[in-house]
């Protein structure tokens, strides 16, 4: 073979990318199916969402964001009839299935607590981590390899032995299903994360900066104010997405340290029922809305995902 | 949002603070700044552990707080080595971790493979592969109920339509045969791009050069194959396999909603009988004996594999 072709001999074959091409797109399409089916479902009615065959085509309806956010009691059509015109949409849906709106469902105040405790937990985890990070970092301490394994070594407990003691723990302190208690809980599994991510962030950038401004008299702590934490700012918010996609998505503390006033959206949607099991529509809608926040952050995130995912050992 | 976050950030450390501080050594500062961490993990993770490993010694019931407390000794250890019950539920998470690291590495190696051929759009394209991923597994693991249903389900309806199976025999959830599976397909759809990311940036960090000698040496592509890409990405393949492995171990969240340990105990993996013993027979000091076993385990399997791919690393 001649090395003097126009392309790098190493240069895969235009056929080679038509058939890689094809093969990855497939896969990506198959593998969107359950999510554009989740968006799909929370636009049909009840009877369209359990027909068979699985209905693609249908008339677009938001009756299940209706259910998700109300709770409704059956009535007889007579004391349909006997009260005023329908207000709103949402209102006439129901009457149609010989129902009136009872009052507000639960979802919104367990998405509230979703919003509460992922954002609390992960402005003390970011906050703790970018400290030590710069602690681990730029000074010498002493059994810094072992304190940073011991950091990561609270990763490797599975959540439920975890929650054991915490459940008792939290039952002494008064700590059970509160939204402080779950910020604390969280904060101190995401803290690892943000330390090993902030570390790698902030060994790269070059320590000259801060002895330069220390040089021309400012102290330790504003030099870490002034030169380091604006250079960081990149490292810094991609930890916060990391650890704010986490606290978003957890299932296991929540579900068994959670049941009422603190419970966040992940245990509550699951059990969002309607008459005769589970309402999928409503269920649907539900994870659309508890979705849509990550789908942006993953797409703002792209270029630092693999250094998220793998506790900055990989950084490409 | 990205610059809203960082700024919350930066204001947090008061400046009057700041201002008292002015001038402390670089020592004190170094344990003012790590102190926090420690203290807080010491508080959530070590203290309750140390609570745990006092409680695997008892009979403690947590719903039961005023009964006496008998010290055991290691009967709960005993107790737990012995349970029949206990090493199904080891098998069944064995099963469910060998399978669905084969299946996602292969799947996961194969995928990352093709895109670093480099076609057009292929950077767009990895990125909706990275979506499922993201997801909370809870969420949609409980969405997959759904797509499970027999008949009305999609994925019950594509394989009856594929395979012509009448469509109420697919019964992926209450099958003793189906069900493991069912727990390994979704986890396998979640986390195949999880490796997939990890195995493309081992694929970029082997050197075009090393190719282009190959090339001039004429080894024929399958030989390339085997004798540079992949040994060259095997540290990276082990890496995935390592954290896939840590957290399938503990998987809890996807198998709790989408079988919820059933039918029977068929897809009881170790977390679910954790829970289970723990928090709906309340056998507290019996579970906590479970967890520390588990958690052990963990760690030693997690040490023994890190040395292993250090000596790959080293190669």
């Amino acid at each position: 073979m001649s090395l003097t072709t126009a392309h790098s001999v190493v240069a895969p074959s235009s056929n080679a990318k038509l058939i890689a091409g094809t093969i990855i797109i497939a896969y990506a399409l198959i593998s969107i199916v359950p999510l554009l089916w989740i968006f799909a479902t929370s636009f049909k009615t009840p009877p369209d969402s359990i027909a068979y065959p699985p209905k693609i085509v249908f008339q677009p309806s938001i009756e299940g964001y209706c259910n998700l956010f109300t709770t409704r009691t059956r009535q007889t059509p007579e004391y349909i009839n006997s009260l005023g015109p329908a207000t709103g949409f949402c209102d006439e849906t129901v009457r149609k299935r010989n129902m009136v709106i009872a009052g507000p469902s639960n979802f919104l105040p367990r998405f509230v607590n979703s919003l509460i405790i992922a954002f609390g937990s992960t402005f003390c985890a970011v906050f703790l981590g970018t400290l030590s990070a710069y602690g681990f970092s730029r000074f010498k301490v002493p059994l810094a390899d072992d304190l940073l394994f011991f950091i990561l070594s609270t990763r490797f407990m599975p959540p439920i032995a975890v929650a054991i003691p915490i459940y008792l723990m939290y039952r002494e302190l008064g700590l059970s299903d509160t939204a402080l208690g779950m910020i604390l809980l969280y904060t101190a599994v995401n803290v690892s994360l943000a330390v090993w991510l902030l570390k790698g962030f902030i060994d790269e950038i070059p320590r000259e900066y801060e002895e330069a401004a220390m040089i021309d008299g400012y102290t330790r702590l504003q030099a870490f104010w002034r030169t380091v934490l604006p250079q960081a700012t990149t490292g810094i918010a991609a930890t916060a997405i990391f650890c704010l996609i986490f606290a978003w998505n957890e299932y296991a503390f929540a579900a068994l340290l959670t049941s009422g006033t603190a419970q966040t959206a992940p245990p509550f949607i699951p059990t969002i029922i309607g008459e005769g099991g589970q309402d999928w529509p409503a269920v649907a809608a539900g994870t659309t809305i508890f979705l849509v926040p990550i789908l942006v952050f993953t797409i703002l995130l792209r270029k630092q995902l693999l250094r998220g995912i793998t506790f900055g050992a990989v950084r490409k | 949002m990205l610059d809203r976050t960082a700024d919350n950030v930066a204001r947090a450390t008061p400046e009057p603070l700041a201002k008292k501080i002015r001038g402390i050594s670089d020592k004190g500062l170094a344990w003012l700044f790590i102190s926090p961490t420690i203290l807080l993990l010491l508080a959530i993770n070590i203290f309750p552990l140390f609570w745990a490993i006092y409680l695997s010694f008892t009979n403690y019931r947590a719903n039961r707080p005023n009964e006496v407390v008998k010290n055991l000794g290691l009967a709960n250890y005993q107790r737990i080595l012995g349970d029949q019950d206990i090493w199904i539920a080891m098998q069944t998470t064995a099963h469910f971790v060998f399978w669905t690291i084969l299946l996602q590495t292969v799947i996961g190696f194969t995928l990352a493979w093709l895109i670093d051929r480099k076609f057009r759009g292929h950077a767009f394209w990895t990125t909706v592969i990275l979506v499922p991923m993201m997801l909370s597994p809870a969420v949609v693991g409980n969405f997959w109920r759904f797509l499970y249903e027999p008949q009305i389900g999609l994925f019950s309806y594509v394989v009856s339509f594929v395979t012509g199976i009448p469509p109420t025999n697919v019964q992926m959830l209450s099958n003793v045969e189906l069900a493991p599976w069912s727990i390994i397909i979704v986890d396998t759809w979640m986390w195949t791009p999880y490796v997939m990311l990890i195995c493309l940036a081992g694929l970029r960090s082997i050197p075009e050069y090393i190719y282009e000698a190959a090339e001039v040496d004429r080894a024929s592509n399958w030989r390339q194959f085997w004798s540079i890409t992949l040994p060259m990405a095997l540290p990276f393949i082990m890496l995935a396999v390592l954290f896939r492995g840590i957290e399938n171990f503990k998987m809890f969240d996807m198998v709790n909603l989408l079988t919820g340990g059933g039918p029977g105990s068929t897809t009881e993996v170790a977390s679910i009988t954790l829970k289970r013993q723990a928090f709906e027979s309340w056998r507290t000091g019996y579970s906590s004996a479970f967890a520390i076993i588990l958690f052990v385990a963990v760690f030693g399997l997690a040490n023994i594999y890190v040395k292993a791919l250090n000596k790959v690393k080293q190669r």
